[in-house]
């Protein structure tokens, strides 16, 4: 049996006194569906920009697919298939949805430096960057300029360009931020429908949405992992109730649901 | 509009956009109506398209990958320089002669991009002055070589094909120029409809965001700056060779500002801007120090406040934002 899809073993960092992150040893195995929360500055994105290599980490290794990518640059550990997304939209926001996406899929082609032929020779990339948008149905505003879209629009629009890298594990930070809790159903069904080849680890404040698509689900605390372990178990820790229920928390960060469907 | 798209290939969509437009097609004959319409002009045409050369270079770093520099003068004066150092050392052919100025300013271009690649913004602005400020000193001192302050003398150019002479009128000098220009601008409109020239948008529009694609930015940010560096080493080779003088001027602060000017006057990221900017600005200066020598600066400032203001993508911009809503209305 082949190992985690991507692990970390004693993952630490920290600004000055500031401990942002310590000890974190985390195993994501292939193809689940895992939801990170915790209150505010539990240290959630900062612990994505350490596996993706936006951030150096102070100690400790990570690990994908058994390989170890502790030293790689960030579009090296791309490349290799450990692709994010943005909570705040990074977008290209003169490119159309369509370059955008294409841009992604030539520098996964490694084509994306050869200026002597035209872009619309690479039919095939074109193409496939057209199938990726159709299928989270962005196909009809392809050719809109990237600003002109709807924000929903934009959010899949990350989740487009993450996809075009191919990735095998696929790290998305809030990826509902800011969409009305309607569209967000949407989006993440979109995100329930991806290939179960691509593991997913996905930052989420709505509880609900948590349960219903997550498969297992880690709760952080003031830079550690306090627990892991199906949704019903976490729900049910009297350490995740005492973070949750003891302190005064934002709504968002509440424990809407205690049953499981 | 809607209808239309749905209907055609994203493929064919795509081709659509890099075809030649009949408006491209007008430009490039106009630039032969200098000929028949000012022929005691040419001298001043072939300079024009020097600068618009420069400026061509320019936008591929500034326009097109979001690349801020205000030493680009650099690269033109060591075109310059190399250029005129190989005639009046023996070798006056010209052509010859722009390619070697080409490779020199290339590579230091090249060895410069590893720094460069580094830096965005005003570190980037600080970096890029700081180089040329130093070239421009290294020139002056080294009089041995460059002829400090009283230039590099003694170039003589042998005639362009071993047939065309380099006349007083500038006919020669003009048709060499614009030649050079138009085959340069070939080669950067293919590299900006190639996926390298995406490539390059996409680092203007989001440098932070490209890693996070599997984009060695870097890397791209390297190779078109030293393209930008050899395609300016030729502008400032042609300068050199058409007035057969160089001085140090040619690689001074005054220059690399003004090819800025001239970009944003035109409208930077269009291809043309440099173009029309430099016809803009070059024709403005002359009538300008024609009416005022002393004070013509403060025409080309008001002219630059003007089209900032007034037209925040160039000139180019205004007239594109015009066509394109006389045509909808």
């Amino acid at each position: 049996m082949r190992g985690p899809a991507l692990s970390t073993r004693g993952l630490a960092k920290s600004f000055g006194s500031l401990v942002v992150a310590r000890d974190i040893a985390i195993e994501l195995p292939r193809g689940v569906r895992y939801a990170l929360i915790g209150p505010n500055g539990a240290g959630k994105t900062t612990l994505i920009n350490l596996m993706t290599g936006m951030l150096r980490s102070d100690a400790g290794r990570i690990f994908l697919d058994d390989e170890d990518i502790t030293q790689l640059a960030p579009e090296q550990r791309v490349r290799r298939g450990l692709v994010r997304t943005y909570q705040i939209n990074s977008l290209f926001p003169h490119l159309t949805a369509l370059e955008s996406v294409t841009l992604a899929v030539c520098e996964r082609r490694r084509v994306a430096g050869t200026w002597w032929r035209q872009l619309a020779a690479y039919r095939e990339e074109i193409g496939e960057a057209y199938e990726i948008l159709s299928a989270l149905t962005l196909g009809p505003v392809c050719h809109r300029p990237t600003r002109e879209l709807a924000y929903g629009q934009q959010r899949l629009l990350e989740i487009a360009l993450a996809l075009a890298t191919r990735p095998k594990v696929l790290l998305l930070d809030e990826p509902a931020a800011g969409v009305p809790r309607e569209e967000s159903k949407e989006l993440f069904a979109a995100i329930a429908g991806l290939s179960r080849e691509i593991t997913v680890l996905f930052i989420e404040h709505d509880m609900d949405i948590v349960f219903r698509f997550a498969t297992r689900v880690i709760v952080m605390v003031g830079g550690r992992v306090l627990v892991e372990g199906p949704p019903q178990e976490v729900a049910a820790d009297p350490q995740v109730r005492a973070v949750y229920f003891g302190k005064a928390m934002g709504k968002s960060d509440g424990l809407r649901r205690e049953s499981v469907p | 509009m809607a209808l239309s798209e749905a209907e055609i290939t994203p493929q064919r969509y795509l081709q659509a956009q890099t075809r030649w437009h009949p408006s491209e097609i007008a430009f490039w004959l106009a630039t032969l109506l200098p000929y028949v319409l000012f022929p005691n002009y040419l001298a001043l045409a072939s300079q024009i398209a020097i600068a618009a050369l420069f400026a061509l270079s320019l936008d591929l770093i500034l326009g097109y990958a979001g690349i801020v520099s205000l030493g680009h003068a650099a690269f033109f004066g060591i075109g310059a320089y190399t250029a005129g150092l190989v005639s009046k050392h023996g070798w006056g052919e010209p052509l010859t002669g722009l390619a070697i100025a080409a490779l020199a300013a290339g590579i230091v271009g090249y060895a410069t991009s590893f720094v460069i690649c580094r830096f965005r913004h005003l570190a980037l602005i600080m970096l890029t002055l700081g180089f040329g400020l130093l070239l421009g000193e290294l020139a002056n001192s080294a009089g041995w070589l460059t002829g400090g302050m009283d230039g590099l003398q003694g170039i003589h150019m042998w005639k362009l094909g071993g047939y065309f002479h380099f006349d007083l009128f500038g006919k020669t000098a003009y048709s060499y120029a614009l030649a050079i220009l138009f085959v340069l601008f070939l080669f950067a409109r293919r590299l900006i409809h190639s996926p390298f020239g995406l490539t390059l948008r996409g680092i203007r529009e989001n440098f932070v965001r490209m890693p996070a694609i599997g984009a060695p930015s870097h890397s791209h940010i390297r190779t078109i700056y030293t393209i930008a560096a050899a395609i300016a080493g030729i502008a400032g080779a042609l300068l050199a060779q058409t007035t057969e003088t160089v001085s140090l001027d040619s690689l001074g602060f005054e220059r690399s500002a003004e090819v800025v000017v001239i970009l944003v006057l035109g409208g930077p990221g269009k291809l043309y801007g440099g173009l029309v900017g430099a016809m803009v600005f070059m024709v403005a200066r002359d009538r300008f120090s024609g009416i005022e020598p002393q004070y013509w600066y403060f025409w080309i400032g008001i002219l630059l406040v003007g089209v900032v203001l007034f037209l925040p993508n160039g000139i180019l911009g205004g007239i594109m934002h015009l066509t394109s809503r006389w045509r909808r209305s």
